[in-house]
């Protein structure tokens, strides 16, 4: 089965080649035939990689220990819906996980534009053959999924403990789906400036692919941030990490980029900006792919194989070199053909946010790859912490919430001043009301968190204006109900009124961070069963201690072999919140060294944390037992000493008892923090607001409205 | 080792297809439209977008009345240049062209 | 002023702010940062009041619990040099003798104090490629 493995791995590169070599052809000579057959290699290409990944994926989940790969990060004991998702764990696992979604979301971009764009697409394909083909050659040469080892290990290693959460199988399926989505307006921009095409038709089609990169970016991104902050043992949802922020700057230039193509389809401007932002974008997707791997940065995220530090190191060069020889030597095909109008514009609120967004992205830029940039410039490789990140991001993040709620009440092209200032009323009033009403409340101590609860409040009131006088308007012309009215107005308005959607969520997600960030109450204690914690108005009662022993009652069916954990009563002002069971699960270490109990329990322990979550607080608990007291200790080393390796399993019963009669203190984090659900409902406004706007409007309204516009084009004709 | 052969059976025939329409002597172009006119919809497409958000922002109070007359004029008559240079597009490409 | 001469010197002004800022902020950077140092590099560097990111292995048998706080020590990834630490904050899931760990510490009073909450484990090396996608404990 290996064997074919490989072989679909050539294959695929053979195809690769081929498919650059027919499009570049076709592209030049402009015979068609050619153009399509390099685009149907792209095709063939996600079939043998398809097939590729459905080699690997059955080893693992018929426990194919010849399979290097799968005898390192898989095992018997590994649950079989962690062993599916262990395919992507591995360096090399990952990288054809990558190389399969490109193919199939490159084979599902070029089928949609195979009627147009026909020179623009065929240099896109190559450019895109061209990334398949770097990944499957590192996947041939340094580090193949299909290794394997005779004779055949009868037992694998396990997949990391750590990782066996639900939230495995999607957080990097979506986000290597944002990565490779990224790479495709940036080969359509590449394509276009070859081409010398950057039009119309090109924004078009460019705009759905860029919309595609964010959204599942986005979502690839707080699915990583909600999984940290739920499952693992630390109750944070963003530490500024090295990988985070590779993840966040692709997506940050894309909204920026989303925002600028439209002053680019109205005025004809800013063409470099936006070519410029769709191939950053892309590169910094490319770089974000690199952090994970090479071990470069001190991340936590981290892959090893230092080996693929130069092979990417290249590809970067090329991608940026490439990236300012197309823009320099076409630059008198991006001239900007008419200026801003006026500075109290939409377009002039955009180029704001462009500014805010590619700021913010340079502050993480710098900040990130700082290590390197102050090894390179002092010889001490030094690192910025979260405070420095902090001190420069929240600013901007205040004034990007500001922007977009001042964007909806301005007019396109040129605002009329009297009505700008009597538009802004209402959005001043619900900021001031919540200003003064948070005052009172005794928020002012938290200046930053109190700034942006206005600036959401004014987003509210500006996008609620914008939909009340919206549905007004229609009324006027439509008769209709005002429920009615308001659905028409976002059907037939989807852009605009998406977008407004999307910036509520933006003001609720930020809302919900500073909440929590600013009004945090955190407590690490040590308690016996018995006593209690005070966090903030809370009280947090250690009732008593749990233990079970796996694997009949692992029920989150990680595999774990011991689990202790503790009842927590959560109770306000005597009265009763929730009831809490945070535990922590040990896991097969699979090294007889340590002892045929001590093995049982040796390995990876994970905290499960417990949490009760409400759209005002999160009361979010671990624990750490302490496995090493005295009695449990005891209890290991005669295990060790007098049973086998068949019957060990009966220690931890032994264990369990032990701990539940007797149990040590154990170390707990208590963590509450206000309005964390905001962020997660936040996330889902936007993404649900961002479909509503990019999601095609009926042909037949556009229809009707191009006939309409026609016949008053002409009577306008006639006025005139 | 079969499943190999099969696969790159696939493979090859997948790729292959349009060079053997081609060299079969199939003409298939006609579904592709010629770029100056994709990109004189998509720009009219815009444009007309650009039209009713004008309105739409006067409906809701963003634009005096004069301002928007001044605007839309200016709009409609972008439109009228693209529409005009559609026509002439049309005329030039023969009979098969105009849809709409 | 002609519409073009206001462009310009809009286009300036913003030019140098943009500057401005940047300076500003890449100053901070520099003075902000911890650099990262093995035991036996920050034995001989190491200044009261400046923060340094410790970087090594856990050395075995330094692990003790008293009361909140975390004693343990930190040896060079060769062997050699090995620092004690006094930690306080969140621990996490993967550290334990013989890990590596990187902790932000500052020098008071002659001893090296753990920064709260600032503890990091990387992966467990037996892991011959170290699982993806994984968070740990800050």
């Amino acid at each position: 089965m290996a064997v074919l493995g490989r072989i679909c791995l050539l294959l695929a590169l053979v195809i690769c080649v081929y498919g650059i070599g027919a499009s570049l052809y076709g592209a030049r000579t402009g015979r068609v035939e050619f153009s399509d057959s390099g685009r149907r290699a792209v095709y063939a290409l996600a079939i043998v990689l398809t097939a590729a990944f459905a080699v690997l994926e059955l080893a693992f989940l018929r426990n194919d220990f010849a399979f290097n790969t799968v005898a390192d990060t898989s095992s018997r004991t590994t649950p079989t819906f962690y062993r599916a998702a262990a395919v992507w764990s591995s360096q090399e696992g990952s990288l054809l996980l990558w190389a399969w979604l490109l193919s199939l979301w490159s084979s599902l971009a070029l089928f949609l534009v195979r009627k147009r764009m026909r020179d623009v697409a065929a240099y896109a394909t190559a450019i895109l053959l061209g990334f398949g083909a770097f990944f499957i050659t590192l996947m041939i040469f340094y580090a193949t999924p299909f290794a394997t080892s005779s004779p055949a290990p009868a037992e694998g290693v396990g997949l990391d403990p750590l990782l066996r959460f639900p939230t495995m199988m999607i957080h990097p399926p979506m986000l290597y789906s944002g990565y490779t989505l990224c790479t495709i307006p940036l080969a359509f921009a590449m394509g276009a400036l070859i081409a010398r095409r950057v039009d119309a038709d090109w924004i078009r089609a460019t705009r759905r692919f860029a919309f595609a990169a964010w959204l599942f970016l986005g979502v690839g991104i707080l699915l990583g941030a909600r999984w940290s902050y739920a499952e693992l043992g630390w109750g944070g949802y963003w530490a500024w990490d090295a990988v985070e922020n590779a993840s966040l700057m692709p997506w940050l230039t894309a909204t920026a980029f989303l925002h600028s193509l439209m002053i680019q389809e109205k005025r004809g401007m800013l063409k470099v900006w936006n070519v410029s932002l769709v191939l950053a974008t892309g590169t910094l997707a490319i770089m974000g792919t690199f952090l994970v791997r090479s071990g470069v940065l001190n991340s936590i995220h981290a892959f090893g194989g230092a080996t693929l530090g130069v092979p990417f190191v290249l590809l970067i060069g090329v991608l940026i070199a490439g990236s300012i020889y197309l823009v320099v030597s076409r630059r008198e095909m991006l001239r900007s053909e008419h200026r801003l109008d006026s500075l109290l514009s939409r377009e002039s609120i955009f180029l704001a946010n462009n500014v805010v967004l590619v700021a913010l992205c340079f502050v993480i830029f710098w900040g990130t790859y700082f290590p390197l940039i102050s090894e390179a410039l002092t010889g001490t490789e030094a690192s910025v912490g979260p405070p420095w990140f902090d001190r420069y991001t929240v600013p901007l993040a205040l004034a990007l919430v500001l922007l977009s709620g001042i964007g909806p009440v301005i007019a396109w092209r040129r605002a009329t001043v009297a009505n700008a200032r009597r538009n802004f009323l209402a959005p001043l009033l619900s900021a001031l009301v919540t200003l003064v009403v948070l005052v009172w409340a005794g928020v002012s101590q938290k200046p930053f968190a109190l700034a942006m609860f206005c600036c959401a409040a004014f987003v509210l009131g500006a996008v609620g204006q914008e939909f009340v006088r919206g549905a007004l308007a229609r009324r006027a012309i439509a008769g209709e109900a005002p429920p009615v009215a308001l659905l028409a107005l976002v059907r037939r308005n989807r852009r605009r009124y998406g977008g407004y959607i999307v910036h509520i969520g933006i003001a609720v997600l930020f809302v919900g961070v500073a909440a929590s960030s600013s009004f945090q109450h955190a407590v690490e204690q040590r308690l016996t069963p018995g006593s209690s914690a005070h966090v903030g108005a809370y009280t947090l009662r250690y009732v008593r201690p749990t233990a079970t022993v796996a694997p009949s009652n692992d029920a989150a069916h990680t595999g774990s072999t011991l689990s202790l954990g503790a009842v927590v009563d959560v109770s306000k002002h005597g009265h009763h919140v929730a009831t809490l069971r945070p535990s922590q699960g040990f896991y097969d270490s699979g090294e007889p060294a340590q002892g045929t109990v001590g093995h049982l329990i040796g390995g990876q322990a994970v905290s499960h944390i417990s949490m009760s979550g409400s759209l005002t607080r999160d009361v979010w608990t671990a624990i750490a037992p302490d496995i090493s007291a005295p009695a449990l200790a005891r209890i290991v080393t005669v295990g060790n000493r007098t049973l086998p390796a068949d019957e060990a399993v009966v220690a931890l019963g032994f264990l369990a008892r032990t701990y539940l009669k007797n149990p040590p203190p154990a170390q707990f984090h208590f963590i509450v923090s206000p309005m964390v659900m905001w962020i997660w409902l936040g996330g889902l406004i936007v993404f649900g607001g961002g479909l509503i706007a990019i999601w095609p409007a009926p042909s037949a309204v556009r229809r009707r409205v191009a006939l309409r516009s026609r016949a008053r084009s002409a009577r306008g004709l006639a006025r005139a | 080792m079969i499943l190999a052969c099969v696969l790159l059976a696939v493979v090859l025939l997948v790729i292959s297809a349009p060079l053997r329409a081609a060299a079969a002597g199939d003409a298939r172009d006609q579904d592709h439209q010629s770029p100056e006119r994709a990109e004189l919809e998509a720009a009219r497409e815009a444009k007309y977008r650009e039209i009713r958000d004008a309105e739409l922002d006067l409906r809701t109070g963003k634009l005096s009345r004069a301002d928007y007359e001044s605007i839309d004029g200016a709009l409609r008559a972008e439109a009228l240049e693209i529409l005009d240079r559609l026509q002439a597009l049309s005329a030039a490409d023969g009979p098969e062209a105009d849809e709409d | 002023m002609s519409p073009a001469r206001k462009r310009t010197v809009r286009l300036v002004v913003a030019l140098s702010a943009a500057v401005v800022l940047a300076s500003a902020l890449i100053y901070t950077s520099f003075s902000a940062a911890s650099p990262a140092l093995s035991p036996s590099q920050l034995v001989r560097q190491a200044q009261p009041g400046r923060s340094y990111q410790l970087t090594g292995t856990v050395a075995h048998g330094s692990v003790h619990h008293a009361g909140n706080t975390l004693d343990f020590s930190v040896a060079d990834r060769a062997g050699g040099t090995t620092i004690p630490v006094a930690y306080t904050g969140t621990v996490p899931d993967p550290f334990r003798e013989g890990r590596e760990v990187i902790v932000t510490v500052d020098k008071q009073h002659g001893r090296f104090v753990g920064e709260r909450d600032s503890l990091i484990t990387k992966c467990p090396s037996k892991y011959k490629t170290a699982p993806a996608g994984e968070k740990q404990n800050y």
